[in-house]
């Protein structure tokens, strides 16, 4: 019974997006239909086959751009998300740490990123650092509010048998709030995983000469159309592997959540 | 030995006040009784009297004000650091990311006893007194709700406590079921030994359960009586259907009404 279900699974998940699969195949014959028939420039719109020949002849420029711009999102990731786990940990165990700091993380939220980056680029230079600083930054706060959330979402019940089992605050943070904080920080770490891609371009427009960001600013100023899509596309793809791995690792370490089915 | 002279427990003019100054709210008013060792004792009351403050003031929960709480001659902080007493809530409170056999083994885990493992019971053994052989690989979501409960009794008699504090463990189940586990309950209480201090709201379980049954007042609590329960027959599930069942739990009725009269 179970062996039957899992053969058929790739088919049946085949059938479920079929709808979505053609829907954007359409869209994009559409899409090439229209530039042919109404005869529109390149540099105003490029044709989907066009754009797909960047791939093809201009993989390498593309490749060698993907890799810092890679770097850069995930070293963001893990030091943005690492800071909002410390100081979320801190801020459950430290009332005033949290009356301390918690006005300062809502007040750097709230600066727009992009009036950031060129302080960052001043005071970082010109390498990796302003980038990954501002990938962090972008991952940062929806984790420290998911996080704080998460680790205080034990029940006064549960801490009351903490309590009676004498418990130490290591203890109950190890054995109780940290499990009991993974669907939330999950639900952050997803948002963070297509945020911090956000946040290394954007990094890379206000000061370099390499990495995705780079690439569309040179492929904007020249008219370079199809490499400007091709070049949105990459970026758009390592935003969905990074989403991906983050919902498979979420599957992994939270088994318990989604077993309530049996 | 000296366990014959020393109540388990021992309340003496206990009082409980909750709130400021200004407007405090008296919850326990000069309480006093005792719990021989190994007897079962259970608690009603009108919902509001108290009776889970009482049995949490015992487990070193709630703060009281005036009087004294011993629990085999020592402080109730002194008795939870010794582990001398579990507490089984209304709720299951299992960690759901542990299968049944890794939550009974959570007391083992933490507090002053962690590391202890000589006077601990067997977690497989323990597994069987409470009717759940075979299932100790299952996580708690799927489990029903009595079989739940039946873990959280597991877990609280892993250490061997001479007092098992029970807060209407089977307040949230249905009626065959916690007719079930009230007959399994009283099979435990035989093959260990251990003193229980059991409080509900259902009449009939106070009469079937207790050995005594302690009947509280509301606005504030105070003792309103302490009847001894006796049956000429053992207690069967059967012996609810007797005249003198009914008896019992008629006086038990009259006795709560004054209460929530007073």
């Amino acid at each position: 019974m179970k062996k039957q279900s899992t053969d058929h699974n790739w088919l049946k998940g085949l059938k479920k997006h079929l709808p979505a699969i053609t829907t954007v195949f359409g869209l994009l014959v559409m899409w090439q239909l229209i530039v042919s028939v109404f005869n529109i420039p390149t540099y105003i719109a490029p044709s989907p086959v066009q754009v797909a020949m960047v791939f093809v002849e201009k993989g390498d420029i593309l490749w060698i751009n993907f890799l810092p711009t890679f770097f850069e999102a995930l070293s963001g990731f893990i030091l943005g998300n690492s800071v909002a786990v410390f100081l979320a940990i801190c801020f459950v165990h430290n009332r005033l740490a949290e009356r301390a700091f918690y006005p300062i993380a809502v007040f750097i939220n709230t600066i727009p990123i992009i009036a950031i980056a060129p302080i960052l680029v001043l005071i970082l230079g010109n390498g990796y650092a302003p980038k990954i600083v501002i990938a962090a930054l972008i991952c940062f706060f929806p984790t420290l509010v998911n996080m704080v959330r998460g680790l205080n979402a034990v029940s006064p019940q549960m801490l009351d048998l903490m309590h009676v089992l004498s418990a130490t605050k290591p203890e109950i943070l190890l054995k109780i709030r940290i499990q009991s904080s993974l669907p939330f920080l999950f639900a952050a770490l997803k948002i963070a995983s297509t945020t911090s891609v956000i946040g290394a371009i954007v990094g890379e427009w206000i000061g370099s000469n390499y990495g995705l960001g780079a690439l569309i600013i040179e492929a904007t100023y020249n008219f370079r159309s199809p490499m400007l899509y091709a070049t949105v596309i990459t970026g758009a793809s390592l935003a969905v592997i990074g989403f991906t791995l983050t919902s498979i690792a979420e599957h992994h370490f939270i088994k318990w959540k989604s077993g309530s089915v049996s | 030995m000296e366990s014959g002279i020393i109540p388990a427990i021992s309340v003496d003019g206990l009082s409980v006040r909750f709130g400021e100054l200004s407007n405090r709210i008296t919850a326990l008013e000069n309480v006093t009784f005792n719990v021989p060792e190994g007897s079962f004792i259970t608690m009603v009351g009108p919902s509001g009297c108290g009776k889970s403050t009482l049995l949490k003031a015992i487990a070193d929960l709630v703060a009281y004000d005036e009087g004294t709480i011993k629990v085999f001659g020592r402080s109730p902080e002194e008795a939870r650091l010794a582990r001398d007493f579990s507490f089984v809530f209304q709720e299951s409170t299992l960690l759901p990311w542990r299968t049944a056999i890794e939550n009974i083994i959570l007391p083992l885990e933490v507090g002053s006893h962690s590391g202890n493992v000589e006077s601990h019971a067997e977690p497989q053994d323990l597994l069987e007194l409470v009717g759940l052989a075979g299932r100790g690989e299952a996580l708690p979501n799927e489990l029903s709700g009595g079989m739940q409960q039946r873990v959280s009794i597991a877990r609280a008699l892993v250490c061997r406590p001479r007092v098992l504090l029970m807060d209407e463990p089977f307040g949230a189940l249905d009626e065959i079921t916690r007719d079930k586990l009230n007959q399994e309950l009283l099979r435990i209480w035989k093959e260990t030994g251990t003193t229980i201090v059991f409080v509900t709201h259902s009449v009939p379980e106070a009469a079937y359960l207790g050995q005594k049954c302690l009947v509280l007042s509301r606005n504030p609590g105070r003792v309103l009586e302490f009847p001894v329960i006796e049956y000429s027959t053992p207690r069967k599930p059967a012996i609810r259907d007797t005249f003198e069942f009914v008896q019992v739990t008629s006086k038990l009725r009259s006795l709560l009404e004054c209460a929530d009269q007073a």
